[in-house]
């Protein structure tokens, strides 16, 4: 979504940043303000000296309009500067920034983005060393054998006419407990040889999850076969993958093929690609022609190759709002470091399991179009009394508008606390770095 | 005070050196090697100072410390303890069940010695 099509956005963030009114702005450049409103809403191209002169009243450089800086740059950006905590830091030039040393910029959010790799690992290093029994166990038994031969050797050396009874025994303990202390040693080694240790992966398991679904392009057509679930399938295709390291993400991203292969055994692939043709991407309509419930029709289309519908994301969570899988969207920023916002329709249907929300939404501070999100929660195990509430919601984004006409104004939302420029907002955790600018 | 030590600890070439160690020095050393029934070994020894490790078969140093501790006739008796981790963490938990003395693997023959030494005053 980015080019000329969202300069509209551009100007209004702009025109905001700067404090000014849009019927100031209309007048300043000599076009009504109804004219401008309809440019900042990107139903009307804007192009040569009306930009030059909007550029002009808002200070800033044209480029900065016309061309605008990749949208996720500028997220990653803003990102970097909230998690640093540095003060003067321009943010309000933080576009003009991306858009005139891309280069640069990239640097920068690339950089920021491997120092929180790094952190995380560093962490799961720490965990690993100070929880780890079988390492603390053997360097236990490692310390225990050095203490006794430390001590036996000790008595050999420095007693003066040890009988020869003692020194054949304290001879034989020394023997033996080298002996442990080669295996102990040797054991110890060949762990931290075997274990998960080597820099590359040291991801949590949902990384390298993410990027088992991102290198497959989140379909396998392997799975797509007719006659339903067959777990020999399953293991082939994570037979042959090289970047599923760990145990936790083998089973994360077994359970969720699994799944994938249950899905599309109820809603296969060619009749859901005809009926897309025919109705548009809608999941509710989609979901009652297929018969399934409708988080399966949400991961099928999340599932599907762009050509059949399009480019959509998803997100799930559970019950305690934890993100457990996460299919990026170009207009829809996520951050799992930074934490999520609470008005994502994700959140609100996990309040209202099983009442979908079909929802025009925008991100705040972002020059984005708006998305269409369609969420729903649903219990994934029978109620018990008194249980933790067994939930999974699901969201699923959609290019502005597709499937379902909807005449409702996008509504803002925000990517997380610390970089959400929206005021008056009654679900924020903490102050925004971006509010110091209004 | 007397001049018995009583040695709770798993790993018997320890037992032998340490043992050995504290005789020449004149101690009347006698020796347990699990945590199960640590405490009766103590009533049955009757010692003078205990030294104890922490991680030992059945029972953790810690829990037989507090036993000690809380018996009426041994709450007072010192102890020197035995780790093989140094770690703040575990320092805090055996000064908080109340060790005399902390000593930590690999020491050596002079460290145990001289704590033991000391624990018996002058």
């Amino acid at each position: 979504m980015t080019g000329s099509s969202i300069a509209g956005s551009r100007i209004r963030d702009r025109r905001q940043l700067a404090g000014m009114r849009q019927t100031d702005l209309a007048r300043e450049v000599g076009i009504s303000a109804s004219y401008l409103n309809l440019i900042e809403h990107n139903r009307r191209r804007i192009g040569g000296k009306l930009l030059l002169r909007i550029a002009g009243v808002l200070d800033v450089d044209p480029s900065v309009i016309s061309e605008g800086a990749e949208a996720t740059l500028v997220a990653g950006l803003r990102e970097a500067a909230g998690d640093q905590e540095s003060r003067g830091v321009e943010l309000d030039s933080v576009e003009e920034f991306a858009g005139r040393f891309p280069g640069w910029a990239q640097l920068l959010t690339d950089t920021h983005r491997r120092n929180v790799e790094l952190e995380r690992s560093v962490e799961s290093l720490t965990d690993r060393l100070a929880h780890d029994p079988h390492l603390a166990e053997s360097l236990h038994e490692v310390l225990s054998v050095v203490t006794a031969i430390r001590s036996t050797a000790s008595i050999l050396a420095d007693t003066r006419s040890l009988e020869a009874e003692w020194q054949a025994r304290f001879h034989r303990n020394i023997n033996e407990d080298s002996q442990r202390l080669a295996e102990g040693a040797e054991s110890l080694v060949r762990y931290l040889d075997a274990a998960p240790g080597t820099e590359a992966d040291i991801k949590s398991p949902q990384d390298e999850v993410d990027a088992f679904l991102d290198a497959h392009g989140y379909h396998f057509p392997s799975l797509e076969a007719p006659d339903g679930k067959d777990e020999e399938r399953v293991d082939q295709l994570l037979a042959k993958d090289r970047l599923l390291k760990s145990a936790p993400a083998l089973k994360i991203a077994h359970d969720i093929l699994n799944r994938y292969q249950a899905d599309a055994g109820r809603v296969p692939l060619k009749p859901l690609i005809s009926a897309i043709a025919v109705s548009g991407v809608d999941p509710a309509e989609l979901a009652m022609h297929f018969g399934v419930d409708l988080p399966c029709m949400l991961r099928r289309l999340a599932m599907l190759p762009s050509e059949a519908a399009g480019p959509t994301g998803l997100l799930v969570c559970d019950a305690s709002g934890t993100l457990i899988m996460h299919k990026p969207f170009d207009d829809f920023a996520v951050s799992r470091m930074a934490g999520a916002c609470p008005a994502w329709p994700l959140f609100r249907a996990l309040a209202q399991p099983q009442i979908p929300f079909c929802l025009r939404i925008r991100q705040a501070g972002r020059a984005v179009e708006p998305v269409t999100a369609v969420a729903v929660a649903e219990p994934v195990a029978a109620a018990r009394y008194n249980s933790a509430p067994i939930l999974r919601s699901y969201m699923l984004l959609m290019p502005d508008r597709q499937g379902h006409d909807m005449a409702q104004e996008p509504e803002e939302v925000g990517t997380s606390c610390r970089i959400c420029p929206r005021g008056d907002c009654a679900a924020r955790r903490e102050p925004s770095i971006t509010q110091d600018g209004f | 005070m007397g001049n018995t030590v009583l040695l709770i600890e798993d790993e018997p070439n320890i037992i032998e050196a340490i043992s050995f160690i504290l005789a020449r020095d004149g101690w009347q050393v006698k020796t347990h090697s699990n945590g199960h029934d640590a405490i009766r070994a103590v009533r049955e020894h009757d010692p003078d100072l205990i030294i104890l490790d922490v991680m030992l078969p059945g029972k953790s140093g810690y829990e037989i410390l507090e036993q000690i501790r809380a018996d009426p006739d041994y709450g007072e008796i010192s102890v020197l303890m035995l780790t093989a981790r140094g770690q703040v963490k575990d320092r805090e938990m055996a000064e908080r069940a109340g060790v005399s003395r902390y000593m930590t693997k690999p020491f050596s023959n002079a460290d145990v010695l001289h704590a033991v030494r000391a624990l018996a005053g002058p």
